[in-house]
């Protein structure tokens, strides 16, 4: 699951605040700079409002071109899963768990993610 | 024939044109190369290509999309290719074949020599200027002739005659046709036929001379010949293609003493061997009881049967039917059986004849009214198939067969596909019937591309496309397979079906879209092309709210994604007409932001490497400049290419760069269901390469002339002549016409080339559309244009002035620092990825 509870939220300590919702685009995605106990990483956030979870917090860098493009993907569904498009060679990968729909080998990481008081938050 | 562990023996085959290669297909699928040693001579520079179609490479079509086959497939096949090597001599003591490079020995071999266009003994007909019509080399030689000639002549009115005719008009000349007999075609037609497309023919301008014989050739006086009858009337040309029947090249038999014909031929048996078994015929140098057989299909029997003798099998050639189904200057011809009806005592004949609509067709049946043994068809040959299907399988006619011929009867009966029997040949040229069709299908042949594919059925000379397809349709319908056309799983609509949804409902959204007639959350299929009917209807900027999701990220960005996630910037350069002054800003941009610069195949400059955060500066300077953005991105206008025209080339008549900033101008901004690409060139010249445009435009004396449906790209193909000689604005309502019922009809991605081909009716449905109006949408199609072009705003002016919309031109939300990972290297003094 990527959405964390407002209980959660106060509990934990590793989420980082990255924008506003402002900076969100409806049912499409933005790419964001985050640490990560591996180091530095991009995510891709994608935002579906009025869907269950609304927010997703994914790899934005795409395994296929070597390409950090994975924000500006076409969301959509496959088979009633929501993903993404890789805009460069159009594999797709599901948002909630990164899972590639062309290939069983190629996963990307995901994030836990929310919104609270305005801010998108993300657990890394 | 010896066991396969012996020393191989030696096949040779001489003549690599389309009978010969046939051969070697049906050898190989048979396994022979692996026991034969397997030469192969042709004189011709060539490898063997498809002489039926010819003079499309008068349209377009180069030696390479002519060939039928590759030398790599000979090479792994182990086949021996020797091209532009004559066999001279056939030395049947030693069992060897000379040619100028040396003797080859054979164990068996194949006669593949086809045949030559008869020249008649006529003093001068061997002046330079006079030609043939049969090989590419041919070809060359009259484009080449014809540069410097402006009328021409073809001798001989036949089918290969009047196809020559269309070639002589095709390359510009003022074309006349000279035939001896006293009308044209006289193997195929009669003489109410015969006048019929004498009517046509003249009509479309070629010149129709009947009863001439030609008695001299001599110099002209205002041309480069004078041509003198019998009459002593005269003709002058500047270049004559003489198309007075084909001869067999049989000179190798003949000389090696094989039995001949008496008017030539090399005489075959049924397992097409001559009269030494070791030496086999095929084609149209081989004589088979008493007949030789000018066309492909028969050849391709001849083939197979050659190549099963050779591989010890029992097929033999049981003769083949000469019916002809032919388009020729535009005019349908069809001839089936005894068309004449002179060869079958007894035989009764029905005709009709309409003057006024200009057809003609013909029947003759048995005496007792039940068999059909022959039909003759001018100007229209939508019966054809039925016909001929009523011929070749002896089907019972109609108990009033007159109903086949009249038109619009009620209750004509049509013979649909499944009254067919499995028997019944679909394809004559490689012999597949409707029962092997069935097989396929059975065997898990899906769709008509699969169907080919396994039968190769359709893949000849195409006659057959369109029973085929309804035979596939009808066998596929009664299996029970519903062609799911649906354009993803989101929406269980065609395009088409969305586009009429979207423009009958008014709905402006893609939510709004998919909540009444879809489901689920849409996809990258369905998205780009719900935004791309919008457009097309609305026009409304893509980077609103309501469409930037739908868009590819080339849409979304305005800009072409990289393989390194940059983008490349190209404005719009219309008509490739650009100042010095501009060209230096695309110079300062470029070196500013580091871009690698590279001039397109678009007659305009694309700008490399552009991070999407500088994307945004980038083109506020280009438009500062004047630049508009070039839709490179988009399915949609993209460029409309010139050549200079009258202003500057001694050769221009007519102002193409004008017209080209005209249309581009016009239809910036249009989205479309696949790109739209254009030309206009300001002479038959065609330094624009309109002809391979989706629309393009070639200046004529009198004004422009309009092609459709040309595409470059993977899949090359030649645009039609539309109209011809148009002025400005009948060539802009045609152009608004055509391009609006392509947008409205279209498949998802379907380039107008493919639209076409896959539209019924054709060209000619096509112009009816536009030209005639028939469906009486024009004011419509011209009203809409019209609204897509009020509503054009340059894509980036508006995000630019837009805060809200250049939020997102920022590579991440929390960082203004490059992506790391986006790494260049220079090379030639410029930038790429590393
Ligand atoms: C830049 C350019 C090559 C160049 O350096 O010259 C180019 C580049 C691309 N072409 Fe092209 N084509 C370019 C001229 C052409 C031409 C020549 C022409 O237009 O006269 C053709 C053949 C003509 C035609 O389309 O009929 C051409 C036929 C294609 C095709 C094959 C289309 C087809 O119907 O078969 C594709 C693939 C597609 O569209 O599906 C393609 C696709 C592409 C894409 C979009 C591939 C991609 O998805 O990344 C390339 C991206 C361009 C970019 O990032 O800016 N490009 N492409 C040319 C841009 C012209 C311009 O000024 O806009
Ligand atoms: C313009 C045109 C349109 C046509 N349209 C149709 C049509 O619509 N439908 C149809 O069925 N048919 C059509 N035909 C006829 C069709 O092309 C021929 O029936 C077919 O090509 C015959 O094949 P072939 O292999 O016997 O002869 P070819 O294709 O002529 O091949 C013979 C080859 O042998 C070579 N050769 C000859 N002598 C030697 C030698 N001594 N050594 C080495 N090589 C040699 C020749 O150079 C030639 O390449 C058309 C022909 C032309 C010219
Ligand atoms: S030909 Fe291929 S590689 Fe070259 S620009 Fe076009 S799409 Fe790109
Ligand atoms: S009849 Fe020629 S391709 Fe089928």
């Amino acid at each position: 699951m990527t959405t964390a509870t407002a209980e959660d939220l106060i509990t934990s300590n590793d989420w980082q605040s990255l924008c506003t919702r402002e900076d969100l685009v409806a049912h499409s995605g933005i790419a964001a700079r985050i640490e990560t106990r591996d180091g530095p990483a991009q995510v891709a956030i994608f935002y579906l409002p009025g869907h269950a979870p609304e927010l997703y917090a994914i790899d934005h860098h795409d395994p296929f071109s070597g390409a950090n493009v994975i924000a500006r993907g076409i969301i959509g569904d496959v088979a009633g899963e929501p993903a993404v498009a890789s805009p460069l060679y159009k594999q797709h990968f599901r948002l909630r768990d990164g899972q590639c729909v062309e290939d069983e080998q190629v996963r990307l990481r995901t994030w836990r993610v929310a919104l609270r008081d305005g801010h998108v938050l993300v657990q890394a | 024939m010896k066991a396969s562990n012996a020393t191989p023996q030696n096949l040779i085959i001489v003549g690599n044109g389309m009978v010969g290669h046939h051969l070697v297909e049906q050898l190989i699928e048979r396994g022979a190369h692996r026991h034969y040693r397997i030469r192969v001579f042709g004189e011709e520079r060539h490898l063997a290509y498809d002489r039926v179609h010819l003079s499309e490479y008068f349209n377009g079509r180069d030696a390479d999309d002519l060939a039928l086959s590759t030398a790599d497939y000979y090479a792994e096949h182990g086949i021996e290719l020797h091209l532009h090597e004559a066999v001279t001599d056939i030395d049947r003591n030693t069992r060897e074949l000379v040619t100028p490079q040396g003797r080859y020995a054979y164990d068996r071999l194949v006669l593949a020599t086809g045949s030559y266009p008869f020249v008649p003994p006529i003093p001068g007909g061997d002046r330079d200027g006079c030609l043939v019509y049969r090989t590419l080399d041919d070809l060359d030689a009259i484009r080449e002739a014809a540069r410097s000639a402006t009328t021409g002549v073809v001798v001989g009115g036949g089918l290969l005659g009047l196809e020559a005719a269309n070639a002589l008009r095709g390359l510009d000349l003022d074309t006349a046709v000279v035939e001896f007999a006293p009308r044209l075609m006289p193997m195929q037609v009669d003489h109410e036929g015969g006048e019929l497309l004498r009517e046509k023919i003249e009509a479309l301008g070629v010149q129709v001379l009947t009863d001439r014989a030609t008695q001299h050739i001599e110099n002209g006086d205002t041309s480069r010949h004078r041509m003198v009858f019998q009459d002593d009337k005269r003709l002058e040309t500047d270049l004559i293609v003489f198309s007075a029947g084909i001869r067999p090249r049989d000179e190798l038999a003949r000389h090696a003493g094989l039995a001949m014909g008496e008017r030539g031929g090399v005489v075959i048996d049924d397992r097409c061997q001559t009269s030494d078994p070791s030496i086999l015929a095929v084609g149209e140098v081989a004589l088979w009881q008493g007949s030789i057989f000018g066309l492909v299909a028969p050849g391709y029997q001849m083939a197979k049967a050659a190549a099963d003798t050779l591989c010890g099998g029992e097929l033999t050639f049981e003769g083949a039917d000469m019916s002809t189904k032919l388009k020729l200057l535009g005019v349908d011809v069809g001839a089936i059986g005894d068309a004449h009806g002179d060869r079958s005592p007894g035989a009764r004949q029905f005709r009709y004849f309409d003057q006024l609509k200009q057809v003609y067709r013909k029947l003759v049946v048995s005496s007792d009214g039940k068999k059909l043994l022959g039909a003759m068809l001018v100007g229209d040959n939508a019966t054809y198939d039925t016909l001929m299907q009523y011929y070749a399988n002896g089907l019972e006619l109609p108990a009033d067969p007159a109903s086949l011929i009249l038109p619009n009867v009620e209750g004509a009966p049509a013979l649909g596909p499944d009254a067919l029997p499995d028997t019944a040949s679909i394809c004559s040229c490689h012999n597949v019937t409707k029962g092997a069709i069935c097989e396929a299908i059975d065997a898990g042949c899906d769709d008509l591309g699969a169907v080919k594919a396994a039968t190769k059925a359709s893949t000849g000379c195409g006659g057959c496309a369109a029973l085929l397809k309804s035979v596939v349709d009808s066998e596929l319908e009664a299996r029970g397979v519903e062609v799911d056309q649906s354009i993803c799983e989101h929406f269980a609509h065609t395009r088409q079906a969305l586009y009429s949804i979207v423009r009958v409902e008014g709905i402006k959204t893609f939510g709004e879209l998919i909540e009444k007639h879809g489901h689920g959350l849409g996809c990258d299929i369905c998205k780009p092309a719900v935004a791309s009917i919008l457009a097309s209807c609305f026009n409304e900027p893509i980077t609103d709210a309501a469409h930037v999701p739908l868009q590819d990220t080339n849409d979304t960005f305005m800009a072409n994604m990289q393989k390194n996630g940059t983008y490349s910037v190209v404005p719009r350069i219309p008509g490739g007409e650009i100042t010095p002054s501009k060209l230096r800003v695309l110079g300062e941009v470029g070196e500013k932001y580091g871009l690698y610069t590279k001039i397109t195949g678009g007659q305009r400059v694309d700008l490399f490497g552009a991070r999407l955060e500088q994307l945004p500066d980038i083109w506020a300077e280009l438009i500062e400049a004047g630049f508009e953005t070039g839709h490179a991105y988009g399915k949609a206008t993209r460029t409309v290419k010139s050549c200079v025209g009258s202003t500057w080339c001694r050769y221009g008549v007519q102002d193409s760069v004008g017209m080209a900033i005209r249309l581009e101008n016009r239809y910036k901004g249009l989205r479309s269901p696949h790109k739209l690409k254009f030309a206009v060139s300001g002479c038959t010249r065609e330094c624009a390469e309109a002809q391979s445009k989706d629309v393009g435009v070639i200046a004529t004396e009198h004004g422009w002339n309009l092609y459709v449906c040309g595409n470059g790209g993977m899949r090359p193909r030649h645009a039609e002549l539309f109209a011809t000689d148009l002025d400005d604005d009948t060539l802009i309502r045609y152009i608004d016409r055509f391009l609006m019922f392509y947008v409205r009809t279209a498949d998802r991605l379907q380039r107008t080339s493919v639209w076409r081909e896959n539209l019924e009716g054709g060209l000619d449905y096509l112009k009816e559309v536009v030209i005639d109006d028939s469906l009486g949408l024009g004011d419509e199609l011209e009203r809409q244009m019209q609204t897509v072009i009020d509503n054009y705003e340059c894509e980036w002016a508006g995000a630019l002035s837009d805060p809200e919309k250049l939020k997102r031109f920022r590579s991440f939300v929390n960082d203004e620092r490059p992506d790391p990972d986006i790494i260049v290297t220079e090379e030639r003094g410029q930038l790429r990825p590393a």
